[in-house]
């Protein structure tokens, strides 16, 4: 470690050279797009193939001039107390971060920055609506040393390192916390069934439609197949047609489970949860590489999630609240697939606890609150049998008796709604609000009494006639509230609550 | 400590006057088009203007006045209440350590009646600002004094 000289300190500097290239490379991407276009709009004429590389030539040409330019112009300056960039070609911003509203220094590495040995550096300030600063492509060791920089400067020291002994700052002591191995990988990923591989696939036949004309989600289409062509379908027996539906079911599931295996993969491989000096430090993923520290006291409160299935088989997810964004959720997960004996000892880290002392009392909400909400959940599905009740009066073919189907739906869902407020609860210890909801796949939020920052009490006309009100805690990074509570239970935990609040000033937990 | 029980301050009186005044620029649009379409004598006359009119009157006259009573708010030695709604009751309460930063923001017409609203910022994402509008000047001016002092300087 060595001091920062003046004119390091002080110096504009430009991102690496590379960045260039990773977003000419980029705009090879959004050429392909066009290419097709080209090709095919014009496929008749002899030069539609000669007129889509043109095409190609172009934007590729266009995007990196562009990315010439931007990169030329953007620059930043790591100065005494703020981090400075400027940008912009034809009209030139300038943002400044100062030290203390960074909560946390982000390194993201996809895929193609990764084969140039490029990073993306993030500062999370906690600014909403993607307002964050970030200094899209810097070398590996160039956003390795920015962190430990900004990490100094936070802290008040004047202690910085120079590039030459980044390595040396990286391998500072660390116990680690939680870490997957592959066999508990795949474990996690058969428990993530997606099917978001047929979204994909929709969004793939419709670009087919544009180009082919072929009409898929028109049934005259699928008619026509199956009256000339496809009429084998017909002949078979109500076995083989049986047979046909459960295979289908079964290439779904599979298709399913294998999706959710790969995007496991690909986002939770070498997941390692550090507490270093620092704060937390969380590594992972497969082709797009994330490192992550957050400090200690930023976080704010802890859930513990868990699925219906993996539930039975004692599986949990931890995840912390912070003002800091997690690429794009408000909350980090720091251990997504772990056994409850593993995730104390991570809450405990933090600061937090995953389940009350001895002696808290664990309560319900408002029984009135319970009727209320099973009422109104009814009188709801009522209005619509109503309505469609008077709409097939008007129409002579359907009997209006019809709209019952939806009564009786009405009436299951408000007896479900009643049936869920019994896994309801909230128990307040002496440092936190516990707050648990949910029957199958229960989830449980934690948060610390003193981090709370504001306490609402809000009343309908209902619920202010039958004596309970929602309870809204202002929770930095997240919202944490409940229904249905008693009036004098909410008053009492917002006078506990206030107390503990006013004892202590923000910048004493946050600083 | 309770604060539940305690008497709250009322919103100065010519809050009452500034919404009505909104109030009655937000019905004008309506009441004129009544007026246009009964000058059409499409149908028999009062169909349009008697309902419109009344509409009007009611939210003009008697909103604005039920939605000062149900305001208020309370400077406690170390939190802020802020209590509003009608049929929607809401009762805030932001401790003054966990107060980012004051705002007093004063539209046209406020100031011509002289009063100001007083916005305070928390960090949380829900009530991340509370509003507390129809202050007198002076108080609305002291009240961000008063809790000020009591924000301690965040880290340096």
């Amino acid at each position: 470690m060595g001091e920062l000289s003046d004119t390091e300190l002080n110096e504009s500097k430009r991102t690496d050279p590379l960045s260039f290239a990773v977003r000419a490379a980029a705009g090879l991407q959004n050429a392909f797009v066009p290419m097709a276009a080209a090709y095919f709009s014009l496929n008749d004429t002899q030069w539609g193939l000669l007129a889509a590389i043109g095409i190609g030539v172009l934007v590729v040409a266009a995007s990196a001039g562009f990315a010439f330019i931007s990169w030329r112009k953007l620059t930043y300056i790591v100065g005494a107390e703020d981090i400075r960039v400027e940008s912009g070609v034809i009209s030139r911003a300038a943002r400044s971060v100062p030290y203390e509203r960074i909560q946390d220094v982000s390194l993201e590495q996809k895929l193609l920055p990764r084969l140039f040995g490029l990073v993306s550096v993030k500062f999370e300030t906690g600014a909403g609506g993607g307002e964050d600063l970030a200094l899209n492509y810097l070398s590996e060791q160039e956003g390795e040393r920015l962190r430990e920089v900004i990490k100094a400067r936070k802290d008040g020291s004047a202690i910085a390192v120079d590039g030459d002994t980044a390595e040396t700052v990286t391998a500072l002591p660390a116990d680690v916390l939680f870490a997957i191995d592959q066999k508990r990988l795949f474990t996690f990923g058969m428990f993530e069934f997606s099917l978001a591989v047929f979204a994909v696939l929709a969004g793939l036949f419709q670009y087919a439609e544009t180009f082919m004309s072929i009409e898929l989600y028109d049934p005259g289409v699928w008619g026509e197949y199956f009256a000339g062509p496809g009429s084998w379908i017909a002949t078979w027996g109500p076995a083989a047609q049986v047979f046909g539906a459960l295979a289908g079911l079964l290439t779904l599931a599979l298709v399913g489970s294998f999706t959710g295996l790969v995007r496991t993969f690909l986002r939770d491989w070498g997941f390692v949860l550090e507490r270093t000096e620092k704060g937390f430090r969380r590594r992972r993923g497969l082709l797009t590489k994330t490192d992550v520290v957050m400090p200690v006291h930023r976080v704010q409160a802890v859930t513990v999630g868990t699925g219906f299935l993996r539930r039975r088989f004692g599986w949990f997810g931890l995840k912390f609240v912070s003002l800091a964004q997690d690429s794009g959720s408000a909350s980090h997960d720091v251990a997504p697939f772990a056994k409850m004996t593993e995730l104390a000892p991570i809450a405990t880290a933090a600061g937090f606890a995953t389940e009350p002392s001895e002696g808290t009392e664990w309560l319900r909400g408002s029984r009135k609150y319970r009727m209320d909400s099973g009422i109104i959940e009814f009188a709801i599905f009522a209005f619509v049998a109503c309505g469609v009740a008077v709409g097939l009066s008007f129409t002579d073919k359907v009997s209006s008796l019809w709209a019952l189907i939806a009564i009786g739906a009405g009436g299951l869902f408000a007896l479900r709604q009643m049936f869920l407020w019994r896994f309801d609860y909230n128990a307040l210890g002496a440092n936190f609000l516990f707050i648990r909801r949910g029957w199958l796949a229960p989830k449980l939020e934690v948060a610390s009494r003193i981090k709370l920052q504001s306490v609402e009490i809000a009343q309908g006309p209902i619920s202010r006639r039958r004596g309970y009100a929602a309870l809204k805690l202002g929770l930095a990074g997240g919202t944490l509230e409940v229904e249905g509570l008693p009036l004098e239970r909410a008053l009492k935990l917002r006078t506990a609550i206030l107390d503990s609040i006013a004892r202590t000033d923000f910048s004493e937990i946050n600083g | 400590m309770d604060d539940t029980d305690k008497e709250l301050t009322q919103l100065h009186p010519n809050h009452v006057k500034v919404t009505r005044i909104v109030a009655l620029l937000v019905a004008l649009p309506f009441v004129v088009g009544a007026i246009v379409l009964e000058a059409a004598d499409i149908l028999p006359f009062g169909v349009f203007v008697i309902p419109v009119l009344l509409v009007a009157a009611f939210l003009v006259i008697r909103i604005p006045l039920r939605r000062y009573h149900a305001r208020g708010y309370d400077m406690g030695a170390d939190r802020l209440r802020v209590v509003k709604g009608i049929l929607f009751r809401s009762d805030t309460v932001v401790p003054f350590g966990r107060i980012q930063h004051i705002d007093v923001h004063q539209g046209p017409l406020q100031r011509i009646y002289a009063i100001s609203s007083l916005i305070v910022h928390t960090a949380g994402t829900h009530n991340s600002s509370v509003l507390l509008p129809g202050l007198g000047d002076q108080t609305a001016l002291e009240m961000r004094e008063e809790i000020r002092a009591h924000i301690k300087r965040e880290t340096v």
